[in-house]
């Protein structure tokens, strides 16, 4: 029984994740030490800032932004990025005709390598299915009014494709090197309900 | 990120349990899929907030269907958890007991 001096059992959530942790650890299928690892990649190492990388050398080196649209995967690769949920990559360019919206309808597939994981509006039932009805109400939500005679193309990322925005580089942006390119550049650019302003 | 550290050690299980080949990254997309329709056709509000409850449950069932483990086995595990916190003096770490 609970009693002062012993502790509250904590949440059902944890004990359930405690439980299936345990006994996929006694069965030598998961290693303790290995998830210490990867949580920690995920809450210090990975994270939006990848991506600002590939877009700003995107933006500088004309070659390298040929390679990242014919083959994202790989052009991200070159910088070091990649693994879980990374392996599929499509890069779409937003121009001043087009701009390109990512959603996943399902579920929540995101390019963790480069952004990290996503934020709980991109996982909320509404985001889920309003991007794909009315994605220009959408965006306006977030504050991007687009203009009538500009094309949307909303891409629903799957477990086996995920997108990436190469937002437009902004104008005045001109004198901006590499780096601080990268700084300007924002999580939500890259999914593609913002466009990147200088501050 | 994780607002508790069991959305951390549930999304840190399925990352693990799918790189190392119990079931693809399809599997567990369709399965998480799953549990978020439920919800929502339960008419459960989903702003995003409770997806991690959803992860967990798509990670139970996804490791129950693969037969990694089983409800009677978790049903038991999660009471000697409880039981472990209740019979453990506060300061000292929490630890299973042999009993089980």
């Amino acid at each position: 029984m609970p009693h002062d001096d012993h502790q509250i059992p904590p949440t059902d959530r944890t004990l359930r994740v405690k439980a299936l942790e345990s006994l996929l650890v006694e069965k030598g299928l998961v290693d303790p030490a290995a998830l210490d690892v990867l949580i920690d990649t995920y809450e210090h190492k990975i994270g939006p800032r990848n991506g600002a990388r590939v877009v700003a050398r995107a933006w500088v080196d004309a070659a390298y932004k040929e390679r990242l649209l014919r083959d994202a995967t790989a052009a991200i690769a070159e910088l070091g990025y990649g693994g879980s949920q990374g392996e599929d990559m499509v890069v779409v360019e937003n121009t001043p005709e087009i701009h390109n919206l990512v959603v996943c309808t399902l579920c929540s597939c995101y390019p963790w390598p480069v952004l990290g994981l996503p934020p709980v509006w991109y996982k909320s039932a509404p985001y889920r299915s309003r991007a794909v009805i009315d994605p220009r109400g959408v965006l306006r939500e977030f504050g991007l009014e687009l203009a009538d005679d500009v094309e949307v193309r909303v891409w629903d990322s799957t477990a086996e494709v995920r997108y990436l925005v190469l937002p437009e580089r902004p104008a005045g942006s001109e004198r901006l090197n590499e780096e601080q390119l990268a700084a300007v550049i924002t999580r939500d650019s890259m999914i593609g309900v913002a466009k990147v302003k200088l501050p | 990120m994780f607002a508790e550290p069991w959305q951390a050690q549930a999304f840190a299980l399925a990352v693990k349990l799918s790189e190392q080949g119990h079931f693809t990254w399809k599997e567990w997309s369709a399965a998480l899929a799953s549990e978020l329709q439920s919800a929502t056709d339960r008419g459960e509000p989903d702003d995003g907030s409770h997806y991690y409850e959803h992860w967990l449950a798509a990670l139970e069932r996804l490791a129950q269907a693969k037969g990694l483990t089983n409800g009677e086995a978790l049903a038991a595990r999660k009471e000697a958890w409880a039981e472990a916190y209740r019979r453990t003096p506060h300061g000292k770490p929490v630890e299973l007991g042999n009993e089980e």
